[in-house]
């Protein structure tokens, strides 16, 4: 939107302001996520630029806390960093513990959430479907409702039928939580699906099985991988739920992030924070490029 | 359906894997989880094999009850207040112990004997005495710092914010030290209605300055991070702080509030054998006195008192910070484990509410 | 279909091959369809029942429920059951009695005490020491009971006593609204100082409203920019707000407590500036300004990305129409761009204010006492005081208020037009 030239010198002003409050917007937005990357190398355990980090000072930027993410709980951090020292922090470092566990919950919670959301969002995107906004809310209210409700009824269901503090009973409790998520990325790609290439294929003699995997499938599945990878990360965020239904055995990193929050933020958790982001920036990537060959595909050209 | 089979084959196999026998401690975290983590698993397990795991918590307490009552408990022992420890097994949440299994002192004292008083239990062993008493930032107050638990509530002479416990216990207590009530009376007038009331008065004054901490690890973090001034706070967690890390704490003694803290097992534990065997090493006279070396906590057992010696760095004599040194005793109290182990729930109670409005 | 039947060379029905009216075919063919549809989502509501409603179902039906006395005093609920709301008598004490020496027994004192407490504040205590010196009672139980403790003839502990003899209760819901039962068994307002859940429900809809107002106002020229500037530039920008939509919540709350403590970025940048003095640092942490700033930041693209996908449909045209006109540039946004933005403010607002309203981690780490939320409260009583029936009241009432939302956004914008990135 240029400034049309009939503007008056308030519109002007008021155009700039308004690119310059915009600008502040998006330093809101995006400053505090930025911020911590630069903390997480003070070389001091403090939360602000020391003289010598705003002097970009060498001296005042470290690994330190990396490291220390790497050494935390291992059961002999000093010793000679060969083969041993290693599979010592593979076994042991706490911060390596819980990402295997966020990567096991995640990995499983998000193949249950694929699957059965996909499948149901088939049906869901099919004209005929009925009660479609009746069932349709109930699959999304998993993201609606708060999710002390959704903890404490999994903590006391659990504790029934002894699936508590199980990998088991913690990655259904995910897959829950991802559903709604996949539900709705999943039947907005379908709806954009053009029923008419079910028909044709049909027509050429193809089986439900060989259409579903050869024509629809590939039109979908940028929305379906966009699905889980939604799915992933909401599993991999979640802490409430472990909390109340996890045992110590299923220490995620959330969990982890959340105990070193509440006692004390050493920088060591700005350095899982550092990870994270970068780890998010990477994620946001491949949902945009999908997001584009979804388009492509669908015949959509960006104007 | 087959996904999910294998799937769930896959989970169950983790499941068994971790099924093997360990104990699990679930203690307050921070320093104090390390000198335990030092001075009884480590030494537990490269004795007998058991693997041990540490569970941190605000106050094991709580979710010790909330995990038997759920019929759902995931730790063997717990480390947890003498208070707590008396009314968890008079509502039945904890396993009876056999004073038998306790080894006698290493100088050959009957377990019975080498305990201080009180110590043992029957569902529960004191490993350690500690302290709630308040510390403060030397740099905050260059002119001289408070001296007095009345300080503490004079925020006009002390300015700045104050952390404390988020919780009845202790603080009210204080709060009446402060208010002018000899250590001796606390409990009795805190037995009146008129005496709560007095307390909250108190605490009413420094409510609006009061950064209200959980775990044992906040007050010494609060303090370093300037987001108070002073803060009630476990001795041993300043100590760690201004030893170790050398801040500028310091403690005040005046108006402290010392008690027992004790390891139990939860009914229901899963390795109920394991953990008696490890409750029964982790309160033998040597380990205790070696926890003594991370933090600056009494043991509890006679025969550990002269085994104590110098602070981990090698250098720092322990005595003067223990809480039941002399000098830090001038005007203590001793917790009443029996008032609290009746008062605790409605006291809370009524914390919580004053906490709200 | 019968009558078509009789007649099969009607030639005004049209047939399949098989000699099935076309009618009653497509009928069978679309229910089939239907069917067919239907079953590819059963796998998932069957899940999502397990997993989800029925744990949820059971835990709102704690609410109605607590047996700690019911199940613990069985004499004495015999005694009620007898005698209704008669004033007690030497059986009633008898009967308590007897409970209570079987309560020391099976150390069960403690929670008969806490289920009394939940009603009357102060009175567990009256129940553990009791139960303690239960084995020497000896008859007349009124008396010997009394004489342990003169409160054992209080009438709103026996009404308390009375009304927890039955394991079905609606007792929660009255604490769960600040009332408690009175002296003479009816419930009444509890006195001023332990009042909380209604100030507590109160205060998170205020903040709520707070929190999605500033998304608004926020959110509002972010979207607008999006929505007219070149597509290519917007997708650029687009990642801004998306980017935070995809960071962790554990770690946008980190940074915003290492920036609003009182050492903290923030603050120093003031200092710096020399806004305010070292001394006169702004508390923004551990109090509603916060969890304010926080939620605040992390709710922001709920609400950009709705009013987002609604601007972008808006055709610049009217807007051009109406300035050539003759309208001023706030008249033609006031009159022509805003009233076409209503849906997307409606979709944004109540998405963030059904969010806000649950919220839980942001508040409990950085939200301090007066900070914290209703979901605060919840967990509270879940983990620490262990009063689970009132805490599932609690969650029961919460659920209410956020369904209810959800069918107005069900209604106003319809729950398959919700749109993730």
């Amino acid at each position: 939107m240029a400034l049309p030239i009939y503007a008056d010198p308030l519109e002007r002003i008021w155009y700039y302001s308004y690119r310059v409050i915009c600008a502040l917007i998006f330093i809101f937005l995006i400053a505090p996520i930025l911020i911590i990357m630069p903390l997480s190398f003070n070389v001091e355990p403090y939360f602000t630029f020391t003289p010598e980090m705003l002097r970009l000072d060498p001296d005042g930027y470290s690994m330190r806390w990396y490291d220390n993410l790497l050494t935390f709980g291992m059961a002999a951090p000093d010793a000679l960093r060969d083969g041993s020292w290693w599979a010592d922090a593979w076994a042991n470092a706490k911060w390596i513990q819980a990402a295997k566990n966020s990567i096991i919950v995640g990995f499983f919670s998000t193949i249950v959430a694929t699957v059965l959301g996909t499948i149901a969002a088939m049906g869901l995107s099919r004209p005929e479907m009925p009660f479609r906004k009746l069932i349709m809310a109930i699959l999304i209210s998993p993201m609606i409702v708060p999710i002390i409700i959704t903890a404490t009824g999994l903590f006391f269901f659990y504790s029934d039928i002894g699936l508590s503090g199980t990998y088991f009973g913690l990655v259904m409790a995910h897959a829950t939580l991802g559903i709604p998520f996949v539900i709705i990325t999943v039947t907005a790609t379908m709806m954009g699906f053009d029923r008419s290439l079910i028909r044709a294929a049909q027509n050429m003699g193809a089986g439900p099985v060989t259409t579903f995997f050869k024509v629809q499938l590939p039109l979908i599945t940028p929305g379906v991988v966009s699905g889980a990878l939604f799915a992933f990360v909401t599993s991999f965020d979640e802490v409430v739920v472990v909390l109340f239904v996890g045992s110590h055995e299923q220490q995620t990193i959330p969990r982890q992030m959340w105990n070193g929050i509440r006692e004390q933020i050493s920088p060591s958790i700005l350095a899982v924070a550092t990870i994270l982001v970068i780890f998010s920036i990477c994620l946001l990537t491949v949902v945009e490029l999908l997001r584009r060959r979804s388009e492509r595909l669908r015949g959509v050209t960006p104007a | 359906m087959k996904k999910l089979l294998i799937l769930s084959t896959a989970l169950s196999t983790f499941a068994f894997a971790a099924s093997a026998q360990e104990v699990v401690l679930m203690s307050w975290g921070g320093a104090y989880g390390k000198s335990q983590t030092e001075a009884y698993l480590k030494p537990f397990t490269a004795e007998t094999g058991i693997k041990t795991t540490m569970v941190d918590a605000d106050n094991p307490a709580t979710p010790v009850k909330a995990m038997v009552e759920a019929n759902n408990v995931t730790v063997d022992v717990v480390d947890i207040e003498y208070a707590d420890a008396i009314r968890l097994c008079d509502e039945g949440l904890l396993e009876p112990l056999d004073p038998a299994i306790l080894p006698p002192g290493d100088d050959g004292t009957p377990a019975m004997d080498d305990f201080l008083p009180g110590a043992v239990t029957d569902c529960s062993v004191a490993t350690i005495v500690f302290s709630t008493m308040y510390a403060y930032d030397t740099t905050k107050f260059p002119n001289g710092g408070p001296k007095t638990m009345a300080d503490f509530f004079n925020t006009e002479a002390f300015p700045g914010k104050r952390g404390m416990r988020k919780g009845a216990k202790a603080n009210l207590e204080m709060a009446l030290m402060a208010d002018g009530v000899p250590a001796a009376e606390v409990y009795e007038v805190l037995a009146t209605p008129e005496g709560v009331d007095r307390a909250f008065a108190m605490m009413d004054k420094i409510k609006a300055d009061t950064v209200w901490w959980e775990a044992g690890a906040q007050p010494p973090q609060l303090l370093a991070d300037g987001e108070v001034v002073m803060s009630t706070a476990y001795n041993g967690r300043i100590f760690a702080a201004a030893v170790s890390e050398g801040k500028p704490f310091e403690s005040v003694w005046d108006g402290q509030v010392y008690e027992y803290d004790v390891l139990a097992i939860p009914k229901g534990a899963k390795n109920l054998e394991a953990a008696t065997q490890f409750l029964a090493y982790a309160t033998g006279t040597q380990r205790l006195a070696d926890q003594a070396k991370y933090i600056s906590y009494g043991p509890a057992r006679k025969s550990s008192g002269p085994l104590v010696g110098l602070y981990e760095d090698g250098k720092t004599e322990m005595g003067p910070y223990m809480p039941t040194a002399a000098a830090n005793l001038t005007n203590a109290l001793a917790s009443d484990f029996e008032f609290w182990a009746d008062r605790d729930t409605q006291l809370n109670e009524r914390f919580n509410s004053w906490l709200l409005n | 279909m019968a009558a078509t039947d009789t007649q099969p060379d009607d030639p005004q029905v049209l047939r399949t091959v098989d000699g099935v009216p076309l009618k009653t075919a497509l009928a069978v063919a679309s229910r089939r369809a239907r069917i067919r549809a239907f079953f590819l989502v059963v796998p998932l509501l069957v899940f999502i029942l397990l997993t989800f409603a029925v744990p949820i179902g059971q835990m709102l039906s704690r609410s109605f429920t607590d047996d700690k006395f019911s199940a613990n005093m069985v004499e004495l609920g015999k005694w009620f059951d007898a005698n209704g709301k008669a004033a007690p008598d030497e059986a009633a004490y008898a009967a308590l009695a007897a409970d209570l020496k079987t309560a020391s027994e099976e150390k069960t004192a403690g929670n008969i005490g806490t289920r009394i407490n939940y009603e009357l504040p102060g009175t567990r205590s009256l129940f553990t020491s009791a139960a303690r010196k239960a084995k020497d009672l000896e008859p007349p139980f009124k008396e010997a009971i009394l004489a342990l403790d003169p409160q054992w003839a209080r009438a709103d502990l026996w009404a308390a006593m009375r009304s927890a003899s039955a394991a079905a209760t609606l007792n929660f819901y009255q604490a769960a609204l600040d009332r408690q039962i009175g002296a003479d068994g009816n419930f009444e307002a509890a006195p001023e100082n332990v009042q909380i859940y209604v100030k507590l429900f109160i205060r998170t809809f205020v903040m709520s409203v707070v929190i999605t107002g500033l998304c608004l106002l926020l959110g509002f020229p972010v979207a607008h920019l999006l929505a007219v500037l070149p597509l290519r530039h917007a997708s650029l920008l687009m990642i801004l707000v998306l980017l935070p939509f995809w960071t962790s919540l554990l770690v946008r709350t980190t940074s915003w407590m290492v920036l609003l403590q009182s050492q903290g970025v923030v603050n120093d940048l003031l200092v710096a500036l020399g806004v305010i003095t070292t001394d006169g640092r702004l508390e923004m942490m551990y109090n509603q300004t916060g969890t304010i700033i926080a939620m605040t930041h992390i709710l922001l693209p709920f609400m950009i990305l709705p009013l987002y996908s609604v601007m972008k449909t808006i055709p610049p045209s009217y807007a051009r129409a109406a300035r050539s006109l003759g309208a001023t540039s706030w008249t033609t946004f006031r009159r022509i761009y805003l009233p076409q933005t209503v849906s997307g403010i409606g979709a944004g607002g109540i998405l963030c204010f059904i969010l806000a309203v649950g919220y839980y981690i942001t508040p409990a780490l950085v939200g301090g006492a007066d900070g914290t939320l209703i979901s605060n409260q919840i967990a509270f009583h879940m983990q620490k005081s262990l009063n689970w029936s009132l805490a599932a009241a609690l969650a029961a009432m919460l659920l209410a208020a956020v369904l209810i939302l959800y069918w107005a956004y069900d209604r106003l914008v319809g729950i398959d037009n919700m749109k993730l990135g």
